[in-house]
């Protein structure tokens, strides 16, 4: 919708008066929100904040990306949802919550994987994008599509203490273009060496912060008020409470819209961020059904269990206890002579722990639990506890 | 002497330490330093032909010294080195 035919109700005009009153903001920016779609990818510990403060705020059209449903352990930080939203598809749960927060907003729900088959579809109706997903490999699509499509992308980004933010792509009124992620970082780490979230951990109030610089930077993007973070990379750790601000510059050998652009189409973000490694050697695998089945069977065999004592604590199928870091010390303690089943929560930690047994000590007896405990309790104990 | 900050990653290879002192003349010395020191910074800092790798930053004050002289960008005892790897959390 045109701003010119946007009139607001005397209900809305009593609503945003916080925002009309400020001098530098006023009616005009409150019908800037308004007119604007904006896309956040990642409606979790990012999203959550970012979802609540643009739905507060007033924005026209608001797009939901996420795949997941509800889980216990979203609580401590995505405070979107509540407990009787647990099995739920989030983007649903987040629906009912914004539409009681501001009836004035539209939702648009996109319940799926964002992907590079879908990614150009579902973001080239928005006029931003807020990016708040948790893997390098949809950083660098949601990075790609955006330059792809022209649209500016609001960044944020969390590890443990840890919060970054900038405004990638964004388009000056003087029309310089910003950097983006690519000039940023040219490469993602390869897997295993970064930890996720989901292993590494996060405080609670962390997301909160950044998600909300976020909405922050998307409403200034939208409205033009203020200097929004482009050309500037913010850092905060939260443990000794030092935020610092880079500058940062686009570079002439970016792929995407560098000198001399080779990536003109959205690529396989999987295989550019190594999850598909051709040069690795496969491991052996076993599913839950199957293992489950050796257990009815009786069949001798061994179980290791390489996840973290605290994790150990919520659940556990009877495998021994040997975290990940530990595993090279404890070698011994894992049989040659029987088959041995390694697991961990979703099954990426024990493809590392078997990698290093068999590269290290020569092990041929291991599999990995493909999809991890999470997986065995899905198929096999659904009664047991998810986290 | 420079200060070099470590990020919440890293620490876990620097004892937990997030400030290090370091006396050193370039970027690329203090680079050298820290990675003596603490041997596992090494390959998450430096990829295998000893060159900085492309997911982590390193910022002299706030400018990035890709765009000052990369590993011989000079650093005097006031200057605040601050190391910056890619995170990627966010939903989960």
């Amino acid at each position: 919708m045109a701003i010119r035919d946007i009139q607001f109700s005397k209900e809305e005009l009593a609503r945003y008066n916080r925002h009309i009153i400020i001098p530098e903001f006023g009616e005009e920016a409150q019908l800037k929100l308004k007119a604007a779609k904006v896309l956040i990818i990642g409606s979790g510990g990012l999203g959550s904040p970012a979802l609540l403060y643009l739905t507060a705020a007033g924005v026209g059209t608001i797009g939901i990306v996420d795949f997941d449903v509800v889980d216990d352990s979203n609580l401590q930080r995505q405070v979107l949802f509540d407990i009787h939203e647990i099995g739920k598809p989030k983007v649903e749960a987040a629906r009912r919550r914004l539409e009681a927060l501001n009836p004035h907003v539209r939702f648009i729900l996109h319940n799926t994987h964002i992907h590079s088959g879908n990614a150009l579809d579902i973001i080239k109706d928005y006029d931003v994008v807020a990016d708040g997903t948790d893997n390098f490999p949809t950083r660098y699509l949601v990075n790609d599509a955006t330059l792809l499509l022209d649209k500016p992308n609001v960044y944020g980004s969390i590890f443990q203490f840890e919060g970054q933010v900038s405004v990638f792509n964004y388009v000056n009124s003087r029309g310089e273009r910003g950097p983006n992620y690519r000039d940023l970082y040219p490469t993602p780490p390869p897997p295993g060496l970064v930890p996720n979230c989901a292993e590494g951990g996060v405080l609670g109030v962390l997301p909160g912060i950044i998600g909300s610089l976020q909405a922050l930077e998307v409403i200034k993007v939208i409205t033009g008020v203020g200097e929004p973070l482009t050309g500037r990379f913010y850092t905060f750790d939260a443990l000794n409470f030092e935020s610092r601000t880079f500058k940062i510059k686009r570079r002439e050998d970016n792929p995407v819209n560098g000198k001399n652009p080779v990536i003109r189409e959205l690529i396989d973000y999987e295989q550019f961020c190594g999850m598909r490694a051709v040069e690795e050697k496969p491991v052996k695998e076993i599913g839950a059904k199957e293992l489950y089945e050796w257990q009815v069977k009786g069949k001798k065999f061994s179980l290791v269990d390489v996840r973290e004592p605290s994790e150990f604590k919520i659940v556990e199928i009877g495998g021994e206890l040997i975290p990940l870091a530990t595993v090279m010390d404890h070698a011994d303690q894992i049989p040659r002579d029987i088959d041995v089943v390694v697991y961990c929560k979703s099954g990426v930690r024990s493809l590392k722990a078997i990698r290093e047994l068999e590269e290290k000590f020569g092990f041929e007896n291991l599999f990995n639990l493909k999809g991890g405990i999470l997986a065995y309790i899905d198929q096999v104990q659904p009664e047991l506890t998810r986290y | 002497m420079a200060t070099v900050i470590i990020p919440t990653p890293l620490r876990k290879f620097t004892n937990q330490t997030s400030r290090l002192q370091v006396e050193a003349g370039t970027v690329g010395e203090i680079i050298e330093k820290i990675t003596q020191d603490y041997p596992e910074l090494k390959k998450h800092l430096m990829d295998p032909q000893g060159s900085l790798r492309s997911f982590v930053n390193i910022f002299a004050g706030d400018e990035d010294i890709r765009d000052l002289q990369e590993g011989k960008t000079p650093v005097n005892p006031s200057s605040i080195i601050s190391i910056v790897p890619a995170i990627a959390g966010g939903t989960h």
